[in-house]
């Protein structure tokens, strides 16, 4: 009882880049433990799935096919049915909206404790993961007290596999029961895909929670005006509807690459960076100094922005 | 119909912290509704305003100086509430979300709720885990990370958010957990008559032996908190607004940047 199980992710057809990141952390997992790493493919075309995920490292590839979209009852089904059959001390699973809509499940089912959104692990000994508490105030080593346990990673904190594998295809009989299915995908649907394309602009002012008001929008709107750029916000803009959807910059948003991102008040959760983080030059005005956006601005001013921005539209009039 | 909400109340920290052994000093940390569970009441909230015969009744797991917080769901139009807790929960670090599942699911089956709401995550520990694990214990259906809801008969119609702005449209058989999203509702403010109605509103407290719950060994524990180390290179122009602003101004120009 020393392998690992690691889930792969895909939706609508395409491999998602996250499950190569987590046969990357399975493989660290199963050089611990010397155990072997298994995958689960499960629904879609899983034979083209499979071929492509049999990266180095990589031992055994169980695929299931029941359908071609993800559905969460496929999913705990089949990973409950494979965990008992190959009885990993640790699953391991993208922490994506799809993960979060099974891990949960398949760890209450298997009776492993859960650990999600880890950004690293110690498996030496006994298992430490590292995450993040406190709105990412504070990175805790959380240690689980039982022999077995279910982790979800974040995107993005380890390196995607490469190199051609030479694992063992598996088509694993899982037995759905359809009673058990009460969930059915019916459709998907592209957010707000209005006049203005965010992913295409060369100048981005990105505008976050430190705006305060919606009446104070107009400053941002202003000093875009004057450096003939795009206005992009934070999640937290548009959840208070005062930006619409394809404005959003971030995990659940649009991904941006422009020459000039300048962000304002933006503190930088990590669900933003990822929408950002490839900026060419990626520039912050938020007060408070130990904002993570500085840990990855590349100029900055710490100050009031209800200062600094008029300031910079009057430079530029 | 009877809604449950699962509520939490939350630690955020001030900007500036101290970490004293494994917990942030109290000094630093300010106690408040969790930001997605604020959007899962107002969601329960609406649908109760817009059907004859809804009840809808909050659950929090939390010790004495939550109910602040649980009133605050009161008085923005929660029936009631629930807050479960004793020195065996106190004493852990961490409740696992299996843990947590057991304790509200025990809830859930003396409520028999039709829908229950809780929030994607919380703003403190950020599990995401929950609500779907108290799916799961309760042999309901689910769905995560919901941001449009509409209720048609004994089935539950939802946009599920996933990344790059790509929603899934999904059909949920009820009884179901549905984990809300923020920016699903405009969660609103309470009024001072909900404050003083809220105050007058029932809160049962009840302790997991009641539930017929044994809570065993924490299986998380607490080993470290640190602050992350900055990674930064930034550049920063001091000299006030207007010096800073005038040196941004010049390095814009310099990447081409001119109306």
């Amino acid at each position: 009882m020393s392998d690992i199980l690691a889930v792969t992710d895909h939706r609508r057809g395409d491999l998602r880049e996250v499950s190569f990141e987590t046969i990357t952390a399975g493989r660290e997992l199963a050089d611990t433990t010397g155990g072997d790493l298994h995958l689960a493919v499960i629904n879609g075309d899983v034979e083209s799935f499979a071929e492509s995920v049999n990266r180095d490292g990589v031992d055994v590839i169980h695929t299931v096919e029941h359908g071609d979209d993800f559905n969460h009852n496929v999913y705990t089904q089949a990973l409950e049915q494979l965990s008992t059959d190959i009885d990993p001390k640790y699953v391991v699973a993208p922490h994506s909206v799809n993960g979060l809509d099974y891990a949960p499940a398949v760890a209450q089912r298997l009776d492993y404790p859960l650990i999600t959104d880890a950004i690293g692990f110690d498996a030496a000994d006994s298992l430490t993961v590292t995450r993040e508490l406190y709105n990412g105030k504070t990175e805790a080593g959380v240690s689980v007290a039982e022999d077995n346990a279910f982790l979800t990673i974040r995107p993005g904190e380890w390196e995607p596999a490469e190199g051609d594998g030479s694992a063992t295809i598996d088509a694993f009989d899982a037995a759905i029961d359809e009673a058990d299915v009460g969930s059915t995908v019916t459709g998907f649907e592209e957010v707000g895909s209005g006049d203005v394309d965010i992913s295409e602009a060369d100048v981005l002012v990105s505008v976050g929670r430190g705006i305060e008001d919606e009446d104070n929008l107009d400053l941002i709107f202003d000093l875009a005006d004057a450096l003939d750029a795009t206005v992009s916000s934070s999640r937290p803009i548009v959840d208070n509807g005062w930006l619409p959807q394809d404005r959003q910059v971030g995990q659940s948003g649009k991904s941006v690459t422009p020459e000039v991102y300048l962000a304002i008040g933006i503190s930088g959760a990590v669900q933003h960076v990822a929408g950002m983080k490839s900026a060419e030059t990626i520039i912050a005005v938020n007060n408070d100094p130990s904002a993570p956006i500085y840990d990855l601005a590349d100029y900055g001013i710490v100050d009031d922005l209800f200062d600094v921005v008029p300031a910079l539209t009057e430079e530029f009039q | 119909m009877k809604i449950l909400v699962t509520v939490s109340e939350v630690a955020e920290a001030d900007d500036e912290f101290e970490i004293d052994g494994l917990s942030i000093d109290d000094r630093y940390l300010t106690y408040d509704l969790n930001e997605w569970d604020d959007y899962a009441i107002e969601e329960a909230v609406q649908i109760s305003e817009s059907r004859d015969d809804v009840e809808v009744v909050t659950v929090t797991i939390g010790p004495e100086r939550a109910e602040e917080t649980i009133r605050q769901g009161l008085a923005k139009g929660a029936d009631r509430a629930v807050r479960v807790w004793d020195d065996s929960i106190e004493g852990s670090d961490l409740l696992d979300s299996n843990t947590k599942g057991e304790l509200l699911a025990a809830v859930a089956e003396e409520e028999e709720p039709d829908l229950i709401l809780a929030g994607v995550q919380s703003g403190d520990m950020a599990f995401a885990s929950t609500g779907v694990a108290l799916a799961s214990t309760l042999g309901y259906e689910w769905g995560a990370v919901v941001n449009n809801l509409e209720l048609d008969g004994d089935m539950a119609n939802v946009h599920r958010e996933l990344e790059g702005g790509v929603e899934e449209l999904t059909e949920v058989e009820l009884p179901a957990v549905l984990t809300i999203q923020t920016g699903i509702n405009e969660p609103r403010y309470a009024s001072l008559r909900g404050i003083r109605q809220a105050q007058s509103k029932p809160l049962d407290v009840k302790a997991p032996e009641d539930l017929g719950v044994e809570l065993g060994e924490s299986v998380l524990s607490l080993t470290s908190l640190e602050e992350p180390e900055t990674e930064s290179n930034v550049e920063l122009f001091e000299g006030g607004a207007e010096d800073s602003a005038g040196q941004l101004a010049n390095l814009l120009r310099e990447k081409g940047v001119d109306a």
